[in-house]
């Protein structure tokens, strides 16, 4: 209930939104039909051009380039999130795997937590978003390209959170918890597999929220660059190359349902890992 | 023919290194567990109960002084599983069942029959049927015999217990304490056994060792001589009483230059 009244609130304040900023654009039109409040909502909101659509014309939009052009389409909304959803997951994929790999390391070596620790905190200083199409750029003319390159930026950006929620996840087993291990005479992976993964899970699916949100991230803004033929990313550019913001808008909704979708999936992995591990509901 | 020494340390001391200066947590214990033996250490807090077990345990070092355990030193029976040890808080891993934490050190150690060493171990501490709850479903007093039927799939001739049921109450305590002494009695297992209840280590113990803290030493040893098949009511007997009274004189006797 305070879901929708939320959701009302936001179409309602779009709506008026819209008349402001295009009623700017459209005086001359607005004029030309006579004026008057019916005709300035009317031609305010259904502009081919305008600075911001409104909701049902976005609406059309994402139906139009969902439902009725093929899938496989350079025309079809489908294709370009397909495009960005596989760097997206190849990205993420990398990025998780590099960022446990980094906190086992971490967690397994004192040397290293203190000289990897400092690299990884300065990596991220780097404002790669900023660089991003200088990287798909270089990686390029080495003969890197399609989604490799996009899926190199979200990893890039991904495994950080990773590593973070990995080293106290894995840290967070108690003294007792590890002594036990330590009367069992457990080995090393022995005490990693049964006991410090096991521990880390909740920490694990924190991170990997965040981290898959952020991957898209990168994978949209990879597709900037070197005006991409494909992506959610190259749709918003060619959109306002050519002034169409109605596309743009509707790649927009496309990728925050992309991104709601990819952090509704992991929790739904959660929740399944959550039951067999017995977590209290 | 005399039983073998199961434990035994000469001299052994042990000095934690702390920001505040040094804690002097043992010093000069000598003590001989023999096999059988149900040996309990009691003391008030800090006089160095725990880590006395850990030193034999292994889980911590002696700064000086000599421990054996089963004729080796304390690390080699450590990685030959020379024991069972059970904490003072169950420690069960949240994630398993029940009978998956009592697995956990079969599946370590990897042992062939575990199915029914862990079904074994848990109808020893009456928790048939329980197998397949997860710890938050028990009660502390479950949740602690889990922690017992882990220690005992070990099957080892030694157990280390640190006050498993220093937070239990009374009634449950009691009863464990009176399963325990089954246990310990059809198994014939040796015991060391931390508590800081009277009433508990006069009704275990073949021997209580009273300790005193600051620093950590043993004050005073005392046989008990209790007949091995007892039950709650031998704790009304004057044997029992006159044996309480001994261990609280030497407790007192232990406190008596301080405060
Ligand atoms: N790891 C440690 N570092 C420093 N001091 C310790 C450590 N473990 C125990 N101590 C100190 O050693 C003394 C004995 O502790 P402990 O063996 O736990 O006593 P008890 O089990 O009899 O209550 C206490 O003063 C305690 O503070
Ligand atoms: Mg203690």
């Amino acid at each position: 209930m305070p879901v929708t009244v939320v959701c009302l609130a936001i179409l309602v304040a779009w709506y008026i939104a819209a008349v402001f900023m295009n009623t700017v654009v459209a005086e001359a039109k607005i004029e030309a039909a006579g004026g008057g409040l019916v005709n300035t909502l009317d031609i305010s909101w259904s502009l081919e051009r305008p600075v911001i659509p409104a909701p049902h014309q976005v609406v059309v939009e994402v139906w139009k380039t969902v439902f009725t052009v093929a899938p496989w389409k350079v025309k079809s909304l489908v294709f370009h999130v397909w495009v960005t959803l596989s760097s997206t997951l190849l990205g993420f994929a990398l990025g998780t795997l590099l960022g446990i790999g980094l906190a086992v390391a971490i967690v397994h070596s004192k040397l290293l937590n203190k000289s990897l620790m400092p690299w990884i905190i300065a990596s991220q200083t780097i404002p790669i978003l900023a660089i991003a199409p200088m990287v798909i750029v270089v990686l390029g003319s080495v003969g890197l390209t399609g989604i490799f390159p996009k899926s190199i930026i979200s990893m890039y950006l991904c495994f950080f959170p990773v590593t973070i929620g990995m080293v106290k996840g894995l840290t967070s087993p108690d003294p007792m918890q590890l002594d036990l291990m330590r009367t069992y005479n457990a080995s090393g992976p022995q005490v990693l597999w049964k006991l410090r993964f096991p521990a880390a899970m909740p920490f694990l699916f924190t991170s990997l929220k965040i981290a898959i949100a952020i991957a898209l991230t990168g994978a949209i803004v990879g597709e900037l660059p070197t005006g991409a033929q494909a992506g959610i990313g190259s749709r918003m550019l060619a959109g306002s190359y050519y002034g169409q913001t109605i596309q743009i808008w509707a790649a927009l909704v496309a990728a925050s349902a992309v991104a709601a979708s990819l952090v509704y999936g992991v929790g739904g992995i959660e929740r399944v890992v959550n039951a067999r591990m017995g977590v209290r509901a | 023919m005399t039983a073998q020494a199961v434990i035994s340390a000469s001299d052994l001391s042990l000095t934690f290194t702390t920001a505040d200066g040094p804690v002097f947590a043992l010093q000069d214990i000598n003590l001989t567990v023999k096999d059988g033996d149900f040996v309990s250490l009691i003391g008030p807090s800090g006089c160095g109960k725990t880590t006395l077990l850990r030193v034999i345990a292994d889980l911590e070092r002696a700064s000086a002084g000599t421990v054996s355990v089963n004729g080796m030193a304390p690390e080699q029976a450590r990685k030959a599983r020379a024991y069972g040890y059970v904490f003072q808080a169950p420690a069960l891993y949240p994630w398993r069942t029940v009978e998956q934490n009592v697995g956990l050190p079969l599946e370590i150690m990897g042992t062939a029959d575990a199915a029914a060493r862990v079904k074994r171990n848990l109808d020893l501490v009456n928790l048939g049927g329980f197998e397949k709850k997860f710890p938050w479903q028990l009660s502390g007093g479950m949740q602690q015999r889990v922690s017992i039927a882990r220690a005992l799939a070990v099957e080892p001739k030694l157990l280390l217990m640190d006050e498993p049921f220093g937070a239990l109450d009374e009634i449950v305590r009691d009863k464990l304490n009176q399963q325990l002494l089954e246990l310990w009695a059809a198994t014939k297992k040796t015991v060391v056994f931390v508590t800081h209840s009277i009433p508990e280590a006069v009704f275990l113990s073949t021997r209580i060792v009273v300790m005193s803290p600051r620093p950590g030493r043993i004050i005073d040893v005392i046989e008990t001589n209790l007949p091995r098949d007892r039950t709650l009511d031998i704790r009304e007997t004057g044997a029992f009483l006159k044996i309480a009274q001994r261990v609280r004189e030497g407790l007192k006797a232990g406190h008596s230059y301080e405060d």
